[in-house]
């Protein structure tokens, strides 16, 4: 029999007429690339609601740079049908509700809105790989949100694959027997129907109180250029209904009901959404903040008394400064942002100058894969060159005067006395193959990390707990930490605290200017290693000039390091051949050109593209950041 | 091979110009033609001039018809300018460069100068050149040039050391270098050495010896190039793969000013940041004339594959439109010009009609190199505005400036290219 339902079936489970024991809101979570995508694909279409020649790999990455980079970054949800044969071969159709997660450490939140959406979590393994960092992280966030979970092997087509051993490994971490682990392959589609079967078995239907008044949580809110802000709610309690007014518990704001739906995975306008039901409301709305995640939703004529818990806005953990290549683009880019903004709650920022990079703003990011995407959709998605100055992390700093600055920008650090700097502190967990143990224990000590504990997941795998100050890892921790584990090792973590540290600010001079671009907090340690290279590198980047150049680096007053870029003695081309004077004077034209380009430090004439080099090269390429 | 010809607007078939916006008045410009001679008996490793081997050439465009289609351009010369309405000017002055002018008989350079008499006359004193290898001149030779009107010569010497010559893949003998001198002088030509600076491997010392033995010869005129490495070139081959290494700039401006010295030492002045030429005893000097006229923007016609012309304004174009010159280059491969000619099309294989601005920046682009200086009222408000900044920085002399010149200190000769950015903001 198809476990696709019939046409009197599938009357029972329309869009708010579907009874609460017939919905089943699941999301799929796993660590980077294990496969969550391509599993919700066979998912499409094992159900039906995607055609076979409509499918392609990965199918709801929608946005461009989720295509091309390859992994996910904004959840969606779909609603599938499913239809469970019972032993007495009684056939009982249900709603599935499917969120695809994305599985980056910077999209953690992403996933925790997702969770609070379901009742269930499928937990996928790659059976090639088995446990990873963000496995631990999300499961962890899972059993948190009391979530029914299904740990599932992924990949077992895989030659590699070692099916058994790993199901050993994930039985032990979510406390089950190794049969019970589904092995599946989203590529091949094995297995995927069982495990259909069994989130009907396993996930609990939702619960809620169908004559209340409405309440239904904000998960996700998103900016569409053609239907403006689209949001997606969990119906808890009540019935939400096409037309009617709604309310936003927290600030009483009420809106007209344009449109309500269910994504299938194309948005599908519904009656309304009922008890446990997951789908999207538009209300014409053009700005994400009116509309935001973890706000209630309520009927505005008969509004619920209290609202459901919410979740906090994500934090910026790391700073950089973004500045348009051109400086003409600058009123771009700010409307650029402002878009952006409308979608990416978790996106802030401020308007600053620098004397190197002229007007721009200081942006903070979830982390370095957020800064990537985002800067790499402004320039895609608008058309920009932007140029980012190295991520920093957030410092307070305490005067001795007891004041407290906070500073997002390492120029802004303060001058006078300084009683204590404190810097954020991550718990960063560390799973990898224990013949590594005492690679990463030497880096995690030049990183001023602190271990915490250690543990055998297997007879060959370790997790080590660290806690380590966020601006190491924003630095190159990890790509060290892949060179030093032959790309063995994942790593998880979550900002947990603060610590005093010895922090101190190092300024780039040229010829006695600061450039306020390179200036950067560092630990006191690592201060002269940070001045050596950023001098020598300037040297090598700044063209010379009329005269001799210093290019120091300092700390407050003292001078730690220092490069000479010597005065140019010529620059004079000699000959016109036969009177060819037109391509001396186009040559003549291209420098001017190139000269209109520079900015100026003083007396000191620097093409942009050498501050552009120089702050690009030591930025750990976050590019295959996004990849394990 | 030789660096590719500008973009330009195309030029007209039979080679017309812009009309002359002059009225009857003839230019103040004086009028020169070069004359551009494409052959060399092998190509010399760093050379990317619009010059051809006989192997290169391939058939097509032999060396023994050369002067009669080089006379063709010129008789079309004669007709186009006066088709412009541009009122007759003698030629005051004659480059005929190369190449190798010089692999020609001397029959053929001396055909060619008689062409330009018919076509236009040779102005009284007018100064003819003609490069030429040391290798390829006899007395004889020389003595024929100087009877069929040639004035001066200019050998290219490039240097007296024996492994520079060779890293230059120059054939000549250095040892020639006095002898060709003196027969050059003993057939009443004045005779000018070429050198080349910054070859790879050449110290200071090596450097030195090149001056200081063209110096011993007596002549009246020196030009000093820094060796450029053209892409393209063998030698730019040679130094990717890291065979040859190239001097770095300071090397290069080392020595510079050590020739500088030593010419001005032996009583040779630099009248152009790359040329020196003798003091005579009423301060003028034995300046190159044909050469002062590029940098002067004069007008010129040039002869030859790949040769450029320079005709200034006023002119007027199709639309009414005021032109403030007309610059135009020849297809570079002798075969097709040879077959254009023979067709009876103009050669040119481009132009460029140049507005005021452009013409201005050209002219101080071209005319701060010399030491005559540059009239300050050619410089914008803002160009003006950073005279005082270079004089400052001592690129600019401070007393020419006082007296409304741009005038280039050594320092600033080294960085000419840098002041006339300066100056031309
Ligand atoms: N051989 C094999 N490859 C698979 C399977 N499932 C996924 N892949 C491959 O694994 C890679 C990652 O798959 P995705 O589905 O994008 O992984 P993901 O977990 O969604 O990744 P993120 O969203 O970035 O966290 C892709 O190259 C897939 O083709 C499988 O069952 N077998
Ligand atoms: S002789 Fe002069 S033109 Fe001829 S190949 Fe050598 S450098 Fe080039
Ligand atoms: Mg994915």
């Amino acid at each position: 029999m198809t476990p696709i339902p019939s046409a009197a079936e599938t009357a029972r489970i329309q869009p708010a007429a579907t009874a609460p024991e017939l919905l089943r809101n699941f999301c799929i979570i796993a660590h980077i690339d294990h496969g969550k995508s391509t599993l919700a694909d066979r998912m499409l279409q094992l159900t039906g609601v995607v055609e076979q020649r409509a499918m392609r790999a990965q199918y709801l990455d929608r946005m461009d740079i989720e295509r091309e980079r390859g992994i996910t970054i904004k959840s969606q949800a779909v609603r599938m049908p499913w239809v469970l044969e019972g032993t007495d071969g009684t056939r009982t159709p249900y709603a599935l509700n499917m969120i695809d997660t994305p599985g980056h450490v910077d999209f953690t939140y992403e996933v925790s809105r997702s969770l609070a959406a379901c009742e269930g979590a499928v937990l996928l393994v790659d059976a090639a790989q088995g446990i990873e960092a963000q496995t631990l992280a999300n499961l962890y966030l899972a059993m948190e949100n009391e979530l029914a979970i299904i740990p599932v092997l992924n990949k077992i087509d895989l030659p590699a694959a070692q099916p058994e051993k790993y199901a050993e490994e994930i039985a032990g971490l979510v406390g089950v027997d190794p049969e019970s682990v589904l092995k599946v392959s989203g590529k091949t589609g094995v297995g995927v129907e069982a495990l259909l079967d069994r989130i009907v078995e396993t996930v609990p239907p939702p619960v809620g109180d169908a004559d209340a008044p409405a309440r239904a949580m904000i998960f996700d809110s998103v900016y569409d250029t053609y239907r403006g802000v689209v949001t997606y709610v969990r119906v808890v309690d009540g019935k939400l209904n096409p037309r009617e007014r709604i309310s936003m518990m927290s600030t009483r704001a009420t809106h007209d009901l344009l449109e309500i739906g269910v994504s299938a995975p194309e948005p599908h306008p519904t009656d309304g959404l009922g008890v446990g039901e997951v789908g999207y409301l538009i209300t014409g709305v053009k700005d994400v903040r009116q509309s935001k995640v973890g706000d209630t939703v309520t009927n505005a004529l008969k509004p619920a008394a209290e609202a459901l818990g919410g979740y906090s806005d994500p934090k910026p953990m790391v700073f950089s400064g973004l500045y348009p290549i051109d400086g003409s683009d600058y009123p771009i880019l700010r409307d650029a942002l402002d878009k952006l903004k409308l979608n990416d709650a978790a996106l802030v920022y401020e308007p600053e100058t620098s004397v190197a990079l002229g007007f721009g703003f200081r942006v903070g990011y979830l982390g370095l894969l957020h800064l990537e995407i985002v800067r790499e959709r402004l320039e895609r998605e608008f058309d920009l060159d932007l140029i980012s100055t190295a991520p920093n992390v957030i410092y307070d700093v305490t005067m001795e005067d007891r004041s407290v600055v906070t500073v997002t920008n390492p120029s802004e650090f303060p001058g006078g006395k300084i009683g204590e700097v404190r810097e954020p502190v991550v718990k960063a967990t560390i799973l990898a193959p224990s013949e590594f143990i005492g690679a990463i224990m030497e880096l995690c000590q030049t990183k001023r990390g602190d271990l915490q504990g250690m543990d055998y997941l297997s007879a060959d795998r370790v997790e080590l707990r660290y806690f380590l100050p966020l601006a190491e890892i924003v630095f190159d921790f990890f790509d060290q930490l892949k060179s030093k584990t032959r790309g063995y090792a994942s790593l998880d973590y979550d900002v947990v605290g603060e610590q005093a540290a010895d922090l101190v600010k190092v300024d780039i001079l040229l010829q006695g200017e600061q450039v306020d671009a390179f200036s950067a907090i560092v630990h006191k340690d690592k201060a002269y290693a940070y001045g050596v290279m950023m001098t020598g590198k300037l040297k090598e980047l700044i063209p010379r000039q009329q005269f001799e150049v210093p290019i120091q680096a300092a700390v407050g007053a003292r001078v730690i390091a220092r490069e000479t870029i010597r005065a140019i003695r010529k620059d004079v081309l000699a000959k016109c051949y036969g009177g060819d004077i037109s391509r001396k004077r186009k040559l003549l034209e291209k420098q001017k050109e190139g000269k209109k380009r520079m900015k100026t430090i003083g007396r000191v004439d620097v093409p942009q593209e050498a501050f552009i080099a120089a702050l690009s090269s030591d930025a750990a390429d976050p590019k295959d950041k996004g990849k394990k | 091979m030789s660096p590719a010809l500008p973009d330009g607007d195309p030029a007209p078939a039979d080679g017309a110009l812009p009309r002359w916006a002059g009225g009857s008045g003839a230019p103040q410009r004086a009028f020169g033609v070069y004359v551009h001679v494409p052959f060399c008996t092998v190509r010399c490793g760093y050379c990317d001039f619009n010059t051809y081997t006989a192997t290169e050439l391939g058939g097509g465009a032999s060396q023994d018809s050369y002067a009669t289609t080089a006379l063709s351009e010129i008789e079309l010369g004669a007709h186009v300018l006066a088709d412009a309405g541009l009122p007759a000017r003698e030629v005051s002055t004659v480059f005929v460069g190369g190449g190798t002018p010089t692999v020609l008989p001397a029959g053929d350079l001396a055909r060619i100068l008689d062409g330009l008499r018919d076509a236009w006359g040779l102005a009284d004193g007018a100064e003819v050149t003609t490069e030429a290898n040391p290798d390829s001149v006899s007395p004889e030779y020389l003595r024929t040039l100087a009877d069929a009107g040639f004035t001066r010569v200019s050998f290219g010497m490039q240097s007296a050391v024996p492994h520079v010559l060779a890293t230059l893949e120059r054939t000549h003998d250095p040892a020639r270098i006095p002898d060709v001198v003196a027969w050059a002088r003993d057939a009443g030509l004045d005779v000018s050495l070429d050198l080349i600076y910054g070859t790879p491997g050449e110290s200071l010392d090596d450097w030195r010896t090149s001056v200081e033995a063209a110096l011993a010869t007596g002549v009246d005129h020196v030009s000093a190039y820094a060796l450029v490495v053209e892409p393209g070139t063998r030698m730019a081959v040679q130094v990717r793969r890291g065979e040859l290494t190239l001097p770095d700039e300071d090397d290069q401006a080392a020595k510079y000013e050590l020739a500088d010295e030593l010419l001005t030492a032996s009583g040779l002045r630099w009248y152009e940041v790359s040329n020196w030429a003798r003091e005579r005893a009423d301060g003028s000097v034995a300046a190159c004339r044909h050469n002062l006229a590029y940098w002067r923007g004069d007008d010129w016609w040039g002869v030859g594959p790949g040769a450029h012309s320079y005709v200034g304004g006023p002119l007027v174009g199709d639309d009414g439109d005021e032109i403030a010159g007309v610059r135009w280059w020849n297809v570079k491969h002798p075969r097709r010009y040879a077959t254009m000619l023979a067709a009876g099309q103009s050669p040119a294989a481009g132009r460029e009609l140049l507005d005021a601005p452009t013409a201005t920046l050209e002219r101080v682009m071209l005319g701060v190199r010399l030491a005559e200086g540059l009239d300050l009222a050619e410089l914008s408000a803002a160009g003006r505005r950073a005279v005082a900044g270079q004089v400052a920085a001592g690129l600019l002399d401070g007393r020419a400036a006082i007296g409304g010149r741009a005038l280039l200190t050594r320092r600033g000769r080294l960085l000419a290219d840098a002041v006339v950015r300066d100056l031309t903001d």
